[in-house]
């Protein structure tokens, strides 16, 4: 389990490329990556370390990852590992239909494999501080908190000063109907600063475990 | 019989008569009675949460006098061309339809050993707890020269609606190469970045309609909210068009003429063509006729918003004084949730959670170029005291501030539809 909520694939060591580039197949129906490699369904992923997320001229985004990139987050080991976990906990309404890679050892590889295709310094797991903090390390046990809906039911009216109770996407995205685990560990990497946004990081950085798990109770029956 | 609006626009005797004995059980057959004074971001939200929330529990009326709500925030982006009139208003219907009681009329009295309230046309409407968020008035003689009688000739367009329209009027009649005036108001006062905003709007709609006008801002203070931000831009933006004198340079030492049109600053006069005068502020009157204000304010007790004053009375807002906060829609709207469940644990016996409280205040600066400053503060027992915060940076790039702007409109839709349901 706890495996599913960390990021620290590079903190245990980098991965082997060779067997990266049979993970990568689950990819290449919409990424292509080396030589020629162009935009399809998905950006190419030529020097895709140290690319602000959403930022490759010429490929599809959506508004979200878009957004998430004009707030600072930039591809690095520690960021892809975190998308490649989990995409939509990272970037809530990202493209990318992936459901992601549960195995750190898959992600450390795949990683290893796209790192042969960037050059320069960024790529080197050295200058992986992208001043994002430190990776998202959960324990298991705040994943398992039982939220307290009608707590979260409070705490929720100070989301809605901007966020529509009616999911509307405009500006701010909807928070709404979200699966608890994954508004749990969004919460959560907001709070780590890993997700970056100034107001969402100071309003989660003063949430507790229980009050994020009241908050996600509260907001996955709200449609 | 219901407690309606029907009863309450009558004018005269018999709608006083009607409603003076029996309207304690008439109503709610013996339900708590909240009564909010004021249908703005504190006000409005109050109301509407403390409705929704008790599911019919708690009868919630809402004395408002205005039909159409007009914000306030947002109202520099009429000014600037950005927005039009229609956006910023918003009808009270959703509310009514929402469970609250909404009753266009003036408060004009609070009886508070009896525990009533008396409106402009006669009636006197019972209360368990009454919550005030009359917004702000303004300090009389603050501006040498102006009163409210003046606010024709020179608006202060610091209440939304038909001030903002008026100002708005003015500086589009303004000849080619004139020049607008700010009176800036002294600390504390409504929307701290609110004046430097709209000297940006203003600006900005100058630009491309009057490109030669001139803008000078008189200012009591010397410093003011995001200065380093606003002073970037304008620099960037409107170069040489505007000029700001603070109190270092005597724009403290300031009165006006609004039948001369003229501004006199440190001993200068200037005839201007447009003068927008922001006084010195106060809690709006009805804070002061309730008797729970001291000076200008009413200071709050931060865990649930009720006055020192009297444990049933609860100031929201900016006619509150309680530490931190910025007087801030954001921060009303902030406040009336704390204060809502607050009331509603009080009458009702629901559970009552510790309280929270956030701000956060955009500013446009040019199309497409906005900033934020915000914090999240906790209740302690002296005050509403902050806890973190953060602001906009300098040189940020162009999709950054892009990305605030469109943010800033996502808010505006999110607290207007949590406000009004």
């Amino acid at each position: 389990m706890a495996s599913l909520l960390t990021g620290n694939a590079w903190a245990e060591g980098v991965g082997d490329s060779v067997q990266g580039a049979a993970v990568f197949k689950k990819c290449q129906s919409c990424h292509q990556v080396g030589e020629d490699a162009n935009n399809r369904v998905g950006p190419q992923l030529n020097d895709i370390f140290g690319r602000t997320a959403g930022g490759l001229a010429g490929a599809k985004y959506s508004k979200s990852m878009i957004g998430v990139g004009e707030d600072g987050l930039v591809w690095s080991a520690e960021t892809l590992d975190t998308f490649l976990e989990n995409p939509k906990s990272l970037v809530a309404k990202t493209r990318m239909s992936f459901r992601g890679l549960k195995e750190k050892e898959d992600r450390a590889n795949l990683i290893a494999y796209l790192r042969e295709f960037s050059d320069g310094a960024a790529s080197l797991p050295s200058a992986q501080e992208t001043g994002q903090g430190p990776e998202i390390s959960l324990d298991p046990s705040v994943l398992s908190i039982v939220g307290d809906p009608e707590y979260g039911e409070y705490l929720s009216s100070e989301c809605l000063t901007c966020h529509q109770s009616n999911g509307m996407n405009d500006g701010i995205p909807g928070i709404t109907a979200w699966p608890p685990k994954e508004f749990v560990i969004a919460m959560h990497a907001y709070k780590q600063k890993l997700r970056p946004h100034p107001v969402m990081q100071m309003m989660a950085g003063r949430l507790s475990d229980e009050e994020i798990a009241a908050l996600a109770a509260y907001f996955k029956d709200l449609k | 019989m219901k407690l309606n609006r029907r009863v309450f626009i009558g004018s005269g005797a018999s709608a006083a008569t009607a409603l003076a004995a029996p309207i304690a059980f008439a109503n709610g057959h013996g339900k708590p009675r909240v009564v909010v004074v004021g249908g703005g971001a504190g006000g409005a939200t109050a109301a509407r949460y403390i409705a929704k929330d008790s599911k019919g529990a708690v009868d919630v009326t809402l004395i408002e006098p205005s039909r159409m709500y007009y914000t306030c925030f947002f109202s520099n982006l009429y000014l600037g061309g950005i927005k039009t009139i229609d956006d910023l208003g918003h009808s009270y219907g959703t509310m009514a339809a929402g469970g609250v009681n909404v009753v266009h009329d003036w408060a004009v009295g609070v009886d508070r050993d009896a525990k009533t309230v008396t409106l402009a046309g006669g009636a006197s409407v019972p209360y368990d707890k009454l919550i005030l968020s009359p917004g702000i008035d303004f300090v009389e003689g603050a501006v040498s020269g102006w009163d409210l009688s003046s606010q024709n000739a020179m608006p202060h367009a610091y209440k939304g609606g038909s001030q903002t329209e008026l100002l708005k009027a003015q500086i589009a009649a303004m000849p080619q190469g004139g020049t607008f005036a700010m009176v800036a108001p002294p600390n504390p006062y409504r929307c701290p970045p609110g004046p430097y905003e709209r000297v940006s709007m203003v600006a900005h709609y100058l630009k491309a309609n009057n490109p030669t006008a001139k803008i000078i801002v008189a200012d009591p203070k010397p410093k003011f909210s995001k200065q380093g931000l606003f002073q970037e831009g304008w620099a960037k933006h409107y170069s040489g068009m505007i000029d700001w004198i603070g109190s270092d340079f005597g724009g403290g030492n300031v009165s006006v003429d609004p039948s001369a049109m003229t501004v006199t600053i440190d001993g200068e006069v200037t005839k201007v063509d447009v003068c927008n005068v922001i006084p010195a502020m106060k809690a709006g009157r009805i804070a002061e006729l309730t008797g729970v204000t001291d000076g200008k304010f009413a200071p709050v007790n931060a865990i649930d918003m009720s006055t020192k004053a009297d444990a049933d009375v609860y100031v929201l807002g900016d006619a509150s004084q309680q530490g931190d906060m910025p007087k801030s829609g954001f921060s009303a709207n902030s406040q009336a949730k704390v204060c809502a469940n607050a009331v509603r644990g009080a009458l009702t016996g629901s559970r009552v959670f510790p309280a929270k409280f956030s701000n956060t205040c955009w500013s446009l600066i040019n199309t497409n170029d906005g900033v934020k400053v915000g914090a999240t503060y906790e209740a302690t027992d002296e005050k509403i005291a902050k806890v973190d915060g953060f602001i906009s940076a300098t040189g940020e790039t162009a999709d950054v501030r892009k990305a605030t702007y469109e943010e800033s409109e996502g808010w505006y839709a999110g607290i207007t539809a949590d406000m009004f349901g």
